[in-house]
């Protein structure tokens, strides 16, 4: 790895014509055996391998990628960071993830760029202020900073929004998560790989897990399109294709893999000061430093694997948007796509043992993985680390889907399932 | 968007139908002589297929009826439509 990042080194890399930059990570050829071996090489899978050889010591660890770092959901998301969840398991963990995002940059040395600018939350009618009200309270008593705001405040926050008279959707009020905002997407991904390569993690990218070998019930080896890779334990960390991962170890996980879209404007000067949701409307959006409206959907409402949204989806959010904000109305949309993203029945993601010895989950986290990165990298750590659940992550263990203690957050989630 | 071909309608939107889930599911009974485990296998443990998918959807911007779609969840395409409960 290149050596620490500096305005000093900055400096001389510049008068040097910025030609002696190296590599942020080793391009690694897989080893025979590792201690971990962590399946997907996104955000969370990566915050994995850091935690582990960071908090844990376990250095001798391999990221095993099928395509490049950060090229599925973690490439592909609305950058929004919150920790604005109802239940106390929820809140838990979320706002784990946005202590850890606030302190990320510093600890490694790898600007994020986190930016607090704010997450509103509209309610429409009388209804939706009076869930707004319920939320607020119970994320006051969870601990999460958030602010009950009147009509009136909500206007001092986005004096664009619709506030006519004849409004489609008139603003009764909202809420607003003053430590929320977006962060660099790419950065996150970037940042911890880097960081993961100098404590000595391989990241091995085109390597395409295609079976698992076991041995009396416990996970021995990984088949690989590289070879066969041996592994004292295993972390599954691959978002919309954890079923199918999970079919090749031999189980089910009760998770529907959908396509969930997001499309970027024109780039504008600046004119929204904080990230806006509608769940009402679907819509959420946010202004990129680039200057672009960063506009997030709801889920096409069918099972998907083909990382493309389809139009009707499009439309319905873009109508509402710009039912929203009127002035948006005559901009251009530059790109649209899709991501893969893994729902749970409840909503909540399914961190910790699998039925296979060894192989540990992290999956499910559906609409919202981006903003848990942190987080679910660190309990996944601690569970690959020690074989047992932390703290956090016990309640979202897979058993909960028999037992019956779901956390149900449709509501937090946020987007319109 | 999805075209779907509805045996009574004709070729249509998908924004006309609504989807339900994955065809074939078949509630166990008597309920009180289920496992916990086979329960909750019944209720969240669907095959989520990356490929064709045998699902059930709705026209319920159209004629009302249920229909038994192969679909292809890695392209879209849809494959074959059945009126529900026909072979």
């Amino acid at each position: 790895m290149s050596s620490r990042y500096s305005v000093l080194q900055l400096l001389r890399q510049g008068i040097a014509g910025h030609r002696g930059w190296t590599p942020a990570w080793r391009m690694a050829e897989p080893k025979k055996h590792y201690d971990v071996v962590i399946i997907g090489g996104g955000g969370h899978g990566l915050a994995t391998a850091y935690y582990l050889a960071k908090r844990h010591g376990i250095r001798n660890v391999a990221v095993l990628e099928k395509g490049w770092i950060g090229g599925g959901n973690s490439g592909r998301n609305t950058t929004i960071v919150r920790s604005n969840y109802f239940f106390p398991e929820s809140a838990r963990i979320y706002d784990l993830a946005l202590r850890l995002y606030e302190g990320l940059s510093e600890e490694l040395n790898f600007n994020i760029m986190l930016s607090q600018r704010g997450l509103l939350t509209l309610a429409h009618s009388e209804a939706a202020f009076d869930l707004a009200r319920r939320s607020v309270n119970a994320m006051l008593l969870n601990g999460v900073d958030v602010e009950l705001l009147d009509r009136d405040q909500v206007r001092d926050e986005e004096p664009l929004l619709n506030f006519a008279a004849d409004a489609r959707y008139p603003i009764h009020g909202g809420y607003i998560q003053r430590r929320g905002g977006i962060a660099r997407h790419d950065a996150v991904v970037w940042g911890y790989a880097r960081a993961a390569d100098a404590l000595g993690v391989d990241i091995v990218q085109g390597c395409e897990v295609t079976g698992f070998r076991t041995v009396g019930g416990r996970i021995a080896a990984l088949e690989t399109n590289r070879g066969t890779i041996e592994a004292g334990r295993v972390g599954l960390v691959v978002a919309g294709h954890s079923g199918q991962l999970a079919a090749k170890a031999g189980f089910a996980l009760p998770i529907l893999s959908y396509a969930l879209q997001a499309m970027v404007s024109e780039p504008i000067k600046p004119l929204l000061g904080t990230v806006v949701m509608s769940p009402t409307t679907g819509a959420y959006v946010s202004q990129s430093d680039k200057g672009e409206l960063v506009i997030g959907a709801g889920l096409d409402l069918y099972p998907s694997y083909a990382q493309r949204g389809n139009l009707v989806t499009t439309r319905t959010i873009l109508a509402g948007l710009a039912e929203l904000f009127p002035s948006f109305r005559r901009l251009k949309l530059m790109r649209q796509w899709a991501g893969i993203v893994d729902v749970a029945w409840d909503y909540s993601p399914i961190i910790g043992p699998s039925p296979v010895e060894g192989l540990f989950l992290n999956c499910g986290w559906g609409t919202g993985g981006f903003k848990a990165i942190p987080a679910g990298g660190f309990v996944l750590a601690h569970c690959l680390a020690t074989g047992a659940h932390h703290e956090f992550s016990a309640p979202f263990d897979l058993k909960r889907f028999e037992t019956g203690a779901l956390i149900d957050e449709a509501a937090g989630a946020g987007i319109a399932h | 968007m999805l075209i779907i071909p509805c045996p009574w309608c004709g070729p249509r939107g998908e924004h006309e139908f609504t989807y339900v889930g994955e065809a074939g599911v078949v509630r166990p009974v008597p309920s009180q002589s289920i496992s916990d485990a086979d329960w909750a296998r019944y209720l969240y443990g669907k095959r989520n297929e990356k490929g064709p998918h045998r699902e059930l959807w709705v026209h319920a911007g159209g004629c009302g009826s249920c229909l038994v779609v192969e679909r292809d969840t890695a392209t879209h395409a849809v494959i074959s439509v059945a009126k529900a409960g026909e072979p």
